[in-house]
């Protein structure tokens, strides 16, 4: 099966590891990812004010890319798949929004035809948590591990529609689908400080510390996370665990991970 | 501009109606970044609700929302206050010389493992 799948910027830059593997992991289970041709930076965060429309453009564009390929469009970075799918929501509910974007367009009207999945969704939904369970050879046995949502993943809700935005599972399936022991732990889906690293970094390294602390105390060994945003703020407000990205655990597991140390 | 075509001006921005609020404060309670706030998310929607916006427009508040929706999802009554933020926000920034972050202050910010992300993230919020 081959899919439409849009990178963005910081998986062709400091999340070279989210992007490489995404290819790696889904060779091995059977779906060809499609690089969408000539894709433009999502912006990063949707803005939800209902009379910008500019800025949404470029996620417009990619989703019109897949359309004529007749295909879903994938993406694995938490930024890009909440912009993207909520850009193609307002394309779906807000007709004025619509019609103001189309007005950019040079062909044909869109109007939210494509289906986004998150890579997450892709394993779940299309591929199947049992047919990646199968493809397992190095199973991650015995190890504990936090999945870490933050806040673009699930929310909001009512558009992202991928799981109980309080009560996520879909990474913790993941993680016992390779073997893994998951650990549940109630900073899972709050936000580690996202972008305010940038102006204010000791807010962001209060964000991440309680994460972090939370999920070990839960028992945790590892941290597991689609957002290079949140890898960084947890890294680098030093996490004394592992944070790694999940398809670099899943690359491991399905024994596609270039060296072995892990 | 007058604070009755401000206030007209966000509502119709952001979709949210303010009236609906029961000021029951579970939005600000949630929010990650309340220690960084001056006015927090259910001071924003009944200061929009009455018309007292113009502190709203100085506060560096403005630039500590983190984007994350958790009040948005966690409110009861579907008051969405983000989204009140960034319409408050943007009717600042939207002005000219009115950015809050310029490209020029970007270099001193960042350090070599920064992500994209983060510097796109934060232009697209601070930076018309």
């Amino acid at each position: 099966m081959k899919v439409s799948y849009f990178p963005g910027c910081t998986l062709k830059n400091k999340a070279k590891e989210l992007d490489r593997y995404s290819y790696k992991c889904a060779e091995v289970l059977g779906i060809t990812l499609e690089e969408i041709e000539e894709w433009q930076c999502c912006g990063g965060v949707f803005v939800t004010a209902k009379n910008e429309v500019a800025s949404k453009l470029s996620s417009v564009r990619a989703l019109k890319a897949a359309m004529k390929k007749d295909q879903p469009l994938v993406t694995v970075c938490s930024g890009c798949h909440n912009v993207i799918k909520q850009t193609n929501y307002a394309m779906q509910n807000d007709k004025e929004f619509a019609d103001k974007v189309n007005r950019y367009m040079a062909e044909d009207a869109y109007n939210g035809e494509t289906e986004v999945y998150h890579y997450l969704e892709l394993l779940r939904d299309t591929i199947g948590f049992d047919k990646v369970k199968e493809k397992v050879v190095n199973s991650l046995q015995g190890k504990k591990i936090a999945a870490y949502y933050g806040c673009l993943l699930l929310r909001p809700n009512s558009v992202m529609k991928m799981d109980d935005p309080e009560n996520p599972r879909i990474m913790e399936d993941l993680i016992s689908a390779m073997g893994g022991d998951p650990v549940i732990y109630a900073n899972r889906n709050e936000c580690c400080g996202g972008y305010i690293a940038l102006e204010s970094p000791e807010a962001a390294k209060i964000r991440s510390n309680d994460i972090v602390r939370n999920a070990k105390a839960m028992g945790a060994e590892m941290i597991i996370t689609a957002c290079p945003l949140c890898k960084y703020n947890l890294v680098k407000n030093g996490a004394d665990i592992p944070v790694v990205y999940f398809t670099e655990l899943l690359a491991e597991a399905l024994g596609v991970k270039e060296n072995a140390d892990g | 501009m007058d604070n009755k075509y401000l206030k007209e001006e966000i509502i119709r921005m952001s979709g949210v109606n303010p009236k609906k609020c029961m000021k029951c404060g579970k939005c600000t309670a949630t929010c990650p970044s309340f220690d960084e706030m001056e006015y927090h998310p259910h001071q924003f929607v009944y200061m929009v609700e009455s018309g007292d916006i113009e502190p709203l427009l100085k506060s560096e508040s403005l630039y500590k929302c983190l984007s994350c929706f958790a009040c948005i999802d966690r409110c009861p009554r579907g008051v969405e206050p983000a989204k009140l933020v960034e319409a408050v926000r943007l009717s600042v920034i939207r002005k000219q010389n009115n950015n809050h972050l310029k490209a020029d202050d970007v270099p001193a910010l960042l350090d070599e493992d920064m992500p994209q992300q983060a510097i796109v993230s934060a232009f697209r919020k601070y930076t018309k």
